[in-house]
């Protein structure tokens, strides 16, 4: 819990003060039963054997009772003032938290993000904050309230009389090991449950994802009745649970009456003895049933604190993460060798703008390296081709460009400097990425496409997309304004694709990647932005991924990668001659189709 | 009162027609637990009752030194004793029958819903966020069956102990009664309108955090987009002022409907106070044996219960809203337009491979035209290639013919018959498909590539796997063809999954193939590899092929170009080549 404490700290006052208020109002709950006794006491005064009081105080009862409408008035204040101080603390260090968790995710690195998974961010983002909420608003109402009560009601019976105040402590301890046994054997029910729970929503989720897929292979009816097995488990296991939970209610009812009982017998024979008065007693049975409500409360309390506190542990466990990238500090050892490198090449030429040094790369907790030993460079406007079937390493090659992961071994230089001395920022400001899976997001196409650059015109903004062959799916769209779905679900994936790349050219990057994105445009799209990409003034860099030789082709430099190594680079003529993989994949894809069509 | 009962519209107005009746039908099917849990919530109630009489009596057993009847109380604590034993039994057994009724409700409910998730068409998939109908099988049914529960089991004993209480007050003394009976209603009357408001309040808060979910769902679902573009910072100011207003509402509605129990439980201060005043007032005007102290004490606790259950109806009633609002969640589900249903349609049986389309008009959205009277013969065993550029219409076609989606004017045949008139099963077990999306079941490897046989033996399955050179990849797996693979297909790339698609294919070999961009994500030397796997699954099959990689559908026998949703070509490689028109430049393009 120490990493959530300084997210109260703006909420110190109202986590305070919130609890204080609980417990001035539940001072004036534990005092009502000592009035009532007093009314019976000195406001009735002694019974004569004809049933009548004839010290009767009239007044006396009367003031009384309206002590009592006073302490419940104060009672009002202070239950209302705690409560507001018990909501605003919960809202506020929820959504504080839920502020960090965001930020802290965005800063992870893409390794990080591998290692957590989707599902489970959004877990921590969502359920897991919102437990933590109702746990942090149900502690400062009721974390002091409810064990002051209990104490406090025990310690009132002690002030009353010694012997019946041992019932108390009696049946206190008593009651509470009953509670606590059932909730101790029910928790790890509930978490079973949970788990069946997770079943069921796994079976609906993936009849909506892959709805197709299950309907085209006529699975409904083997869905259906596979949910409903999962569906009848969770049942069975909740009500299970919930016949063992529901043994609290009688097993408390039971000890408490049979402590009544006791509390009786023992204030009979201290009466008898003149020890005790009859209004003494009624008060000993009020304050007694007044522990169990709490006792009960109590329980339900730590069950949710409980809860709340696994979703806050885990919670700070991401909070506690931080991203794994390498990154040299400013002027530090390792910037200084960058300088003096920097000023070697310049003495000669001007530095390559992207130069691969003997790279390696291992994924975390990868058995193998993604890639090995690899070494090239890259100048100002060229074009670089990654070849490789799938899984040889061509994503993870052009991800080390941007820092997007660490090199295990070896350097990924941009214009002569080591990407670990650059502010990821600064890096990846210069280059423009145009991912495998073509994701838009919620809102209009513009918005969309500024995503390159913040303050782009709709002048940028259309000239990217006319390169990008984008220009003709926002007009038809009607127009930069046209709304995206969430997902960009109204496009298809080709004009996702193509709005995509206008997204990546829109901040004139230095160096485009292209990771395999022409996969989803037909070949006369493809041609038509490899056209518009190479005339462009400034034309940058690209790296293109791709299976295809066609795509790689007029490519300046061709790195040709088989399970994570570079057996070629190379020009497509050089290749041809003297890499067989390259010539494999080359033969794959035209030889067969016998009429040259290489032509 | 006149405000209450405006509130009170207001808050029924808010939730759907017929919900509480809906749910009262789901209830009826449990008709003895329904009894049950009422007869055995009087009992309950009765005995409870009955304890703080037996605790009066006793009282007035202990009046003071010396004068204490022991003989009595031992007489009655034997009562109290029986009366505990009764209660707690029938409270136990009370709870059951209520888990009974809450979780079976909601397991049919649960039912109904996933069975109508399967019923829907693709058209509601494809437009509805996903995320929101599981919520609604899952987190609305959790909080029907909790709203359902709290209610059978609080509502019941509640009301019920209204009324006994009051029976033994009226019994003991009218007049003190009376003053409870009047005075108590303003607690009912102060829950009503706070729970009525809060309402309001739960409900924007709901609205608030399903924006602030879809917002988390959608970026953190792509960092790596985000990253790789900086747009943090303009991500987390969204972020922020979504969170700010959601802070605003949870405020609201917690502090609102927090207000409920303090409020409640001071008008119970108010009665308790009156009880005890006009109670100490008459016993000392000499009530005599007709009101004694002990009795008091009984009123005391009687008042005590008798408030204490508006307070939990209160409670109640603001769970049992929150439920109502996620039934009607649920239930709005269940009403949604189901695909026509193909029940009493003729069994296809196994299909020659005979495809027209006749006069084809279909379009998403009225607004955007886009299959205009499209019509094409396919012969048994013909192979037809869609090609065309991106965004063209080839999917839209795959939509129809599989019956994703009714043609909004002609008709697909096959064999002669209307896809509208046979079985979806009977229709769709004819044909194998492969899309470029490829979507696997979480379960073993083995278990995906059984999808389309599940009798398969592990033999067939891996000869399939052979076949669709997948058997190499499966085998490196940690645990081979028993490798769990997750939701999304686990650790497998775009390319491995797309061959695990096309083993699931060459298991059942089915009459009829569609293959969308099937190999687009595996490499072309094995792409070539299983290529003569593919010829022979296309031999003597129907086939119709999506590929933008135009090699691989020269040797089809139809070509059918589209564009903007238009057949504008057709015919064979050579004939379209040789009118050297829109084919013409597409295929030329791929060689620049």
């Amino acid at each position: 819990m120490k990493k959530l404490l300084p997210f109260f700290k703006p909420y110190k006052v109202q986590s305070v003060l919130g609890p204080l208020f609980k417990l001035l109002e539940a001072t004036f709950e534990l005092l009502v039963p000592v009035i009532v006794s007093l009314i019976v006491d000195r406001g009735l005064g002694e019974r004569a054997a004809d049933f009548t009081y004839p010290d009767a105080n009239r007044g006396y009862i009367v003031r009384m009772s309206l002590v009592l409408v006073a302490f419940g008035v104060v009672g009002l204040v202070c239950a209302v003032t705690a409560q507001y101080f018990a909501a605003k603390a919960a809202a506020g260090v929820s959504a504080e938290v839920r502020g960090a968790l965001f930020s802290k995710l965005q800063s992870l690195s893409y390794s990080d993000l591998d290692g957590l998974g989707t599902a489970t961010m959004l877990t921590r983002m969502t359920g897991d904050v919102n437990q933590l909420q109702s746990g942090i608003n149900m502690a400062l109402r009721l974390f002091l309230r409810s064990p002051f009560i209990v104490f406090g009601a025990m310690i009132v019976a002690f002030t009353i009389d010694v012997p019946s105040a041992g019932v108390f402590a009696g049946a206190i301890a008593l009651l509470s090991v009953a509670v606590f046994a059932v909730m101790l054997v029910c928790m790890p029910l509930y978490k079973r449950s949970q788990e069946k729970l997770d079943a069921v929503t796994l079976s609906a989720r993936e009849n909506l994802a892959g709805a197709r897929v299950l309907r085209a292979f006529c699975k409904e009816e083997d869905e259906r009745r596979l949910f409903s097995e999962r569906n009848g488990a969770l049942t069975a296991s909740q009500k299970f649970v919930g016949r063992l939970g529901a043994l609290t209610n009688p097993l408390t009812y039971v000890i408490l009456n049979l402590a009544v009982i006791l509390l009786l017998r023992v204030g009979a024979l201290r009466v008898d003895s003149d020890r005790l008065t009859q209004g003494n007693v009624i008060a000993l049975y009020n304050l007694m049933t007044q522990i169990l409500v709490e006792l009960i409360k109590l329980a339900n309390l730590i069950v949710t604190v409980s809860r709340a506190a696994a979703c806050g542990s885990r919670i700070e466990s991401v909070l506690s993460m931080n991203s794994s990238l390498e990154l040299f500090p400013e002027g530090g050892k390792e910037g200084g060798r960058v300088e003096t490198n920097a000023v070697e090449t310049t003495a000669s030429e001007e530095p390559p703008l992207v130069r691969f040094d003997g790279v390696s790369m291992r994924y975390k907790g990868g058995g193998a390296n993604a890639l090995t030993d690899i070494s090239f460079t890259v100048k100002r406007g060229e074009t670089v081709g990654v070849i490789g079937g799938t899984g040889s390493g061509k994503t993870t090659l052009v991800n080390l460009v941007p820092h997007f992961y660490d090199v295990t071994e070896g350097s990924v230089r941009v214009d002569g400097k080591d990407v670990r001395a650059y502010d990821p920022e600064t890096l990846r400001a210069r280059i423009g990425v145009v991912p495998q899976r073509a994701v838009l997001f919620k809102g209009s196409i513009r918005e969309n496409l500024r995503w390159g650059k913040g303050d782009a015109t709709d002048e940028e903004l259309m000239a990217a997309a006319r390169v990008a062959q984008a220009e003709q799916v926002i007009l038809g769209k009607g127009g930069l304004d046209a709304e995206v779905e969430q997902g960009g679900r109204n496009f298809s994936g080709g004009q996702r694709q193509r709005l995509t790349i206008a997204r990546a050219l829109v901040r004139k990057p230095e160096i485009l990647i292209l990771d395999d994105s022409a996969s989803a445009l037909d070949y006369a799209t493809d041609a038509a932005l490899r056209h518009a990409l190479a005339s462009l003034p400034d034309a940058p860099a690209v790296f293109v991924v791709s299976q295809r030789t066609s795509a790689v082709r007029g490519a300046d430099k061709i790195v040709v990668l088989d399970e994570g190594r570079a057996v070629g680079i190379g020009t497509h003529e050089q290749l041809l001659q003297t890499c067989p993989v390259y010539k494999e994949i080359y033969d794959s894809q035209y030889k067969d189709d016998g009429e040259g069509a290489a032509s | 009162m006149k405000k209450g009962k405006i509130a009170e519209k207001k808050a029924r107005k808010r939730l759907p027609k017929g919900t509480v009746k809906r749910v009262l039908g789901y209830v009826k099917r449990y008709p003895l637990s329904l009894v049950l849990t009422l007869l055995l919530a009087a009992v309950t109630v009765g005995f409870t009752l009955y304890v703080p009489v037996l605790v009066g009596d006793a009282v007035d057993c202990i009046v003071g030194p010396g004068d204490v009847d022991f003989a009595g109380l031992g007489r009655i604590f034997v009562l109290i004793g029986v009366s505990v034993a009764v209660t707690a039994v029938a409270q136990w057994l009370m709870s059951v029958c209520n888990n009974r009724i809450a979780y079976e409700v909601v397991r049919t409910v649960r039912e109904d819903a996933f069975g109508k998730i399967t019923r829907l068409p693709l058209s509601y998939i494809d437009s509805h966020p996903h995320g929101d109908a599981v919520s609604r099988i899952v987190a609305d049914a959790e909080q029907f069956s909790d709203g359902l529960l709290m209610g059978f089991t609080q509502f019941f004993s509640g009301v019920l102990t209204i009324a006994g209480t009051l029976g033994f007050m009226f019994a003991m003394s009218w007049q003190i009664a009376l003053v409870v009976v009047v005075v108590t209603p303003l607690s009912l009357f102060v829950a009503k309108y706070i729970s009525s408001h809060t309402y309001a309040f739960f409900k924007k808060q709901t609205e608030t955090r399903g924006e602030q979910t879809a917002f988390i769902e959608e970026m953190v679902g792509n960092l790596k987009t985000v990253q790789a573009f900086s747009h943090e910072d303009e991500n987390q100011e969204k972020f922020d002022e979504i969170n700010r207003r959601l802070e605003k509402a949870t405020l609201d509605s917690t502090f609102y409907s927090s207000l409920t129990n303090p409020t409640t439980r001071f008008v119970n201060n108010v009665v308790y106070a009156l009880v005890v005043l006009i109670g100490a007032l008459y016993i000392a005007s000499g009530s005599g044996e007709a009101f004694t102290v002990g009795m008091l004490t009984s009123f005391l606790s009687y008042a005590n219960q008798y408030t204490k259950p508006f307070n939990e109806i209160s409670g109640v009633v603001t769970e049992l809203q929150n439920a109502l609002a996620c039934a009607a969640r649920i239930f709005e589900l269940l009403d949604e337009k189901e695909q026509p249903s193909d029940e009493g349609g003729t069994e296809l049986g196994r299909a020659e491979g005979e495809v027209s389309l006749d006069k084809v008009y279909f379009s998403y959205t009225p607004e955007q035209r886009l299959i205009e009277n499209f019509s094409l013969d396919v012969r048994p065993g013909q192979k037809v290639a869609i090609v065309g550029p991106t965004g063209c219409g080839k999917t839209t076609l795959i939509n129809l013919l599989m019956r994703f989606y009714d043609v909004t004017g002609g008709a697909v045949r096959v064999d002669g018959q209307d896809v509208r008139s046979v079985t979806r099963r009977s229709l769709r077990s004819n044909y194998g498909m492969v899309l470029q999306e490829t979507w696997l079941k979480s379960g073993t490897v083995k278990e995906n590539i059984r999808m389309g046989k599940p009798d398969a033996s592990d033999e067939e399955v891996i000869a399939a796997a052979k076949a669709s050179h997948a058997d190499g990849f499966i085998r490196r797996l940690p645990q081979g063809y028993d490798t769990l693979l997750g939701e999304e297909g686990g650790s497998l790339s775009q390319g491995q999954r797309q061959l695990l698609c096309i083993a699931r294919i060459m298991l059942c070999l089915p009459p009829m193939l569609i293959l969308d961009e099937a190999t687009s994500s595996i490499d072309t030397r094995t792409e070539r590899r299983i290529g003569d796997a593919f010829a022979k699954l296309t031999a003597g099959r129907t086939s119709f092929v999506v590929a933008h990689r135009l090699s691989t559908v020269r040797t089809s026998d139809v070509i059918l170009v589209m564009d903007a949703g238009h057949i504008v070509e057709q015919g064979t490689h050579a004939e379209l080549l040789a009118k050297k028109g829109f084919y013409h430049k597409l295929y030329n393009s791929q060689f620049e």
